[in-house]
């Protein structure tokens, strides 16, 4: 770690800290810009899950054995890590999932199927990733729920004036996205949440571009249900989580079956342990679990008001540089972004542009973003973005704008 | 210049891609196919007319994509144009082997379409070479009427 002060983080130095970024790409020092879709690892995350393996590991909640008894010790202290993490009251509130899209599909199926009847609606907006459009979308189909949306406005950030005819008594839960994954818009949580309550309705909030880049307090945010990825935030694939606040936690069914969720089983009926194991059917990604642990202690060590100005930072500087380039379109709002630019350019079609900077070692994303809705919204078949973390550098951007130049000279 | 690049984007395909050619309505087209590469987004529209013999006549498209993708379409038209049914299925198995296998050496029949041999180097772009040739093949296939086809089935 290369902390220079509680507050001054040397952002070059703590490159370093990630072994990847020393990769080559086609020959050119790699420029990685695509950490909205994964971000990369810093070696503390690699070695606490080399040390889990080599010393810990074995089943939890049921060996009576050493092993097993580090194995559950190092499971529930990470749960408690990212309940504290994410300023939830208890440990308890945290179920461990894949991600961000198990999480959703956790609340819309377990909750959603106890709770939501025909003629319900739940409101969502067009700006959702599809991991919080299609879960709704089936429960809806199952139950004769409705869908309705909050329309996004031309400069990327929510039509709040139509919040009050949209958000009415039938609106059972509000879900919606804290960061858009394309274009970067910012939602304001709180105030949305706020009115939701006010009718009664739940809200679930998809932090999967958040969790990592900005400070989170549920309690702050008064959300119900937050979903979140691991691997988006320094942590390895395959774990994430689900808060949901006590109460309704308690109040939500089983979802999968099987061992680690039960109090007793005979042949005909089960009975189930309380809220999360309830929810953690099998052998969890302990491993995983650890890893995120070590991933949340890195970023706090940064601190998450440091790495949000930072990332800003970087996202301003480039929408500043790219808006430079002739026949460029920025998508997204022009001030209070997240870490991340999309982007269309009129000399190339987004594929041929992620194509050509590939070969130059520049990773970005071209395609729909998993948003297709919100594509058609824009009237674009799809985008270029670059996505940015706290191990980005200036110098990388301005590279970045060299290989697009380069490119439009060599598609115009 | 990065040499993949040249390869893949060579000056015709960047050609082709600018002002593709046949590129508009067939209004007296016999079979009209959607074509659609929804990973990408890319989608085409192609008419076809046949002749007396079931051969291809006359083709046209039109529809929005990648370099690639026009390129592929516009490079197809021309040479598909006059072409047997037998011909075309034979082209359509030539040029599947011209973008997908490093090894393939290809016949002398596909004439200028070798110019996209280049993106048999970038496997993710292959549905975009051969969007347009599936249109086609459903084209001959259903030989009336509309159609549409998708290269991710659902």
């Amino acid at each position: 770690m290369h902390q220079i002060a509680t507050r001054a983080v040397d952002w070059h130095a703590i490159r370093e800290d990630f072994p990847i970024l020393r990769e080559r790409a086609h020959g050119h020092p790699l420029i990685y810009f695509d950490s909205a879709a994964t971000s990369q690892k810093p070696r503390a995350v690699i070695d606490a899950l080399r040390r889990y393996y080599e010393h810990e590991n074995a089943n939890v909640h049921r060996g009576l054995h050493e092993l097993s008894s580090r194995a559950t010790e190092a499971y529930e202290k990470a749960r408690q890590r990212v309940a504290t993490y994410l300023g939830a009251t208890d440990a308890e509130e945290i179920v461990f999932t894949r991600g961000t899209t198990e999480s959703i599909n956790l609340v819309a199926q377990a909750w959603g199927g106890k709770f939501i009847r025909a003629g319900d609606v739940i409101l969502l907006t067009e700006m959702e990733h599809h991991s919080n459009l299609v879960p709704w979308q089936l429960l809806a189909e199952r139950t004769g729920a409705r869908l309705r949306f909050v329309p996004v406005l031309d400069d990327g950030t929510l039509d709040l004036e139509q919040l009050a005819s949209l958000l009415t008594g039938e609106v059972k839960i509000f879900a919606f996205t804290h960061i858009s994954n394309s274009l970067g818009t910012i939602n304001p949580v709180s105030e949305l949440c706020q009115k939701a309550r006010a009718v009664g309705a739940l809200t679930l909030v998809d932090g999967a571009q958040s969790a990592g880049h900005l400070p989170i307090n549920v309690e702050e945010l008064g959300c119900d249900f937050l979903a979140f990825s691991g691997h988006k935030m320094c942590g390895p694939t395959g774990i994430g989580g689900l808060y949901a606040r006590a109460e309704i936690l308690d109040s939500i069914p089983p979802w999968h079956g099987g061992g680690e969720m039960i109090v007793s089983v005979t042949l005909e009926k089960s009975a189930f342990k309380k809220a999360p194991h309830r929810f953690e059917a099998g052998t969890p990604n302990i491993a995983g679990a650890v890893g995120l642990a070590a991933a949340i202690d890195y970023i706090e060590q940064l601190g998450r008001p440091a790495i949000f100005e930072h990332d800003s930072n970087l996202a301003n500087y480039a929408t500043q540089r790219l808006s430079e380039l002739p026949g460029m379109h920025i998508f997204g709002p022009t001030k209070q972004r997240g870490a991340l630019v999309g982007f269309v350019m009129d000399a190339a079609h987004p594929h041929d542009l992620t194509t050509f900077a590939d070969q130059y070692g520049l990773a970005l994303r071209g395609g729909h973003h998993c948003n297709q809705p919100l594509m058609r919204r824009f009237g674009v078949p799809g985008t270029t973005r670059a996505s940015f973390y706290f191990y980005n550098t200036t110098e990388e951007i301005d590279q970045m704008i060299e290989i697009l130049s380069a490119a439009v000279r060599f598609f115009s | 210049m990065n040499a993949e690049i040249e390869e893949l984007y060579q000056e015709v395909i960047l050609d082709h891609s600018r002002r593709p050619r046949n590129f508009g309505e067939l209004a007296d087209a016999a079979v009209r196919v959607h074509g659609d590469n929804p990973a990408c987004g890319d989608e085409i529209h192609l008419g076809v007319k046949f002749d007396a013999g079931g051969g291809l006549q006359d083709i046209k498209f039109t529809g929005h994509g990648c370099a690639i993708s026009q390129a592929s379409a516009s490079l197809m038209t021309m040479k598909l144009s006059g072409k047997n049914r037998a011909e075309v299925m034979e082209m359509l198995q030539a040029f599947h082997n011209l973008v997908t296998d490093e090894r393939s050496e290809a016949p002398k029949t596909l004439g200028d379409l070798v110019v996209m041999r280049g993106v048999r180097k970038f496997p993710q772009r292959v549905k975009c070479a051969m969007l347009a040739w599936r249109a086609v093949e459903q084209a001959l296939e259903q030989g009336t009427g509309e159609a549409s086809i998708s290269t991710e089935p659902a």
